[in-house]
């Protein structure tokens, strides 16, 4: 976090110590630590991004367990699974009713570029209707992949600006 | 002959084509003009009794003069004995009867056959396209000559104009 430590909090003294740091990051500090996914799974990934939650991996200790039913309490989707072109709109319905700041990962090859579904109902990469911060390869990736896109986009997520607002993300096609 | 191939050929003279029997599964062609009475009495009768419709299908056979090939698969829950009956019917008039009011389940399988191969089906209920949009632009997507990646349609995306 590149905090600047002043005082000895480090000492079993009971003291707080002194950190100096810039409010933008304590801000993406604590959005990194508190990713809520939404579930959503589309098609074998998901299988994958379930077994992430489970005792075995524990998505949780990154901070991003709390899946939510409900886009609107929810800052991170997880596109996992082939998308049919039926789908984008639901999807990109989804998207919206996001609350900002919110985050995509394209996990596995069908989201990222549709995969080897190079066919007339396949959208060829959900990037071409919503705006993808993390690419996931694998068919499926493994927890471990997706574990560490989401480091990926914890990293990421520091190095936003919380001040001003991006322009537009996504371009159509 | 199988003995159920037998009786519909007496039954049906003028609609039964021909019987083929490979590794047990029986296959009977029939005209598609009198396929409803035959699945009727293929229902009906006592001794046949297929209660059950499995599946419908269809092929595309982009060189025959009989394009379209519709397949319908029946089970006798009963009898555990298994049917299927193959009709053919040409491009310009690829209308089969439909089979909805003697097997219920026909219906989502018949509107697939329709969606994806663009056959039609006479007296059918609902006949819309059931996996594809209702306005779908770009014909019948399992037909031979239809292009593997679509005419466009994966790569529009009209919501995107929308106000968000």
């Amino acid at each position: 976090m590149n905090l600047i430590q002043v005082g000895r909090d480090h000492e079993k003294d009971g003291g707080l110590g002194v950190h100096l740091v810039t409010l933008e990051k304590v801000v993406n500090w604590a959005r990194k630590g508190s990713l809520w996914p939404m579930t959503f799974g589309l098609a074998c990934c998901a299988i994958e991004m379930i077994a992430s939650v489970s005792a075995r991996y524990d998505i949780d200790r990154y901070g991003a367990g709390v899946f939510r039913a409900s886009p609107r309490q929810s800052d991170l989707m997880i596109v996992a699974g082939t998308v049919c072109v039926r789908m984008a709109p639901v999807i990109r319905k989804i998207y919206d009713q996001m609350p900002e700041p919110r985050y995509v990962i394209a996990m596995g090859s069908c989201a990222t570029s549709g995969n080897i579904y190079d066919s007339y109902s396949v959208v060829q990469g959900v990037d071409r209707f919503i705006p993808v911060d993390i690419y996931v390869p694998g068919c499926p990736p493994t927890p471990e992949a997706l574990f560490d896109g989401i480091l990926k986009l914890q990293d990421q997520i520091m190095q936003r600006s919380v001040f001003y607002k991006k322009p537009p993300e996504v371009a159509q096609g | 002959m199988h003995p159920t191939a037998e009786r519909i050929q007496q039954v049906f003279p003028e609609a039964f084509q021909r019987a083929e029997e490979w590794r047990g599964d029986l296959t009977i062609h029939v005209a598609p003009e009198h396929l409803y009475e035959v699945c009727r009495f293929l229902h009906d009768d006592p001794d046949l009794d297929f209660d059950y419709i499995v599946h419908v299908s269809s092929v595309d056979w982009p060189d025959h003069p009989e394009r379209f090939e519709v397949v319908y698969e029946f089970y006798s829950i009963r009898r555990r004995a298994r049917i299927r009956v193959k009709t053919r019917v040409p491009e310009e008039d690829c209308v089969v009867d439909s089979m909805t009011d003697i097997w219920k389940g026909a219906d989502f399988m018949e509107r697939e056959v329709f969606d994806m191969m663009g056959i039609r089906f006479r007296n059918h209920p609902n006949l819309v396209r059931i996996l594809m949009p209702d306005d779908y632009p770009e014909g019948y997507p399992l037909r031979k000559d239809f292009p593997l990646r679509g005419k466009g349609w994966r790569d529009t995306f009209p919501f995107l104009g929308e106000k968000s």
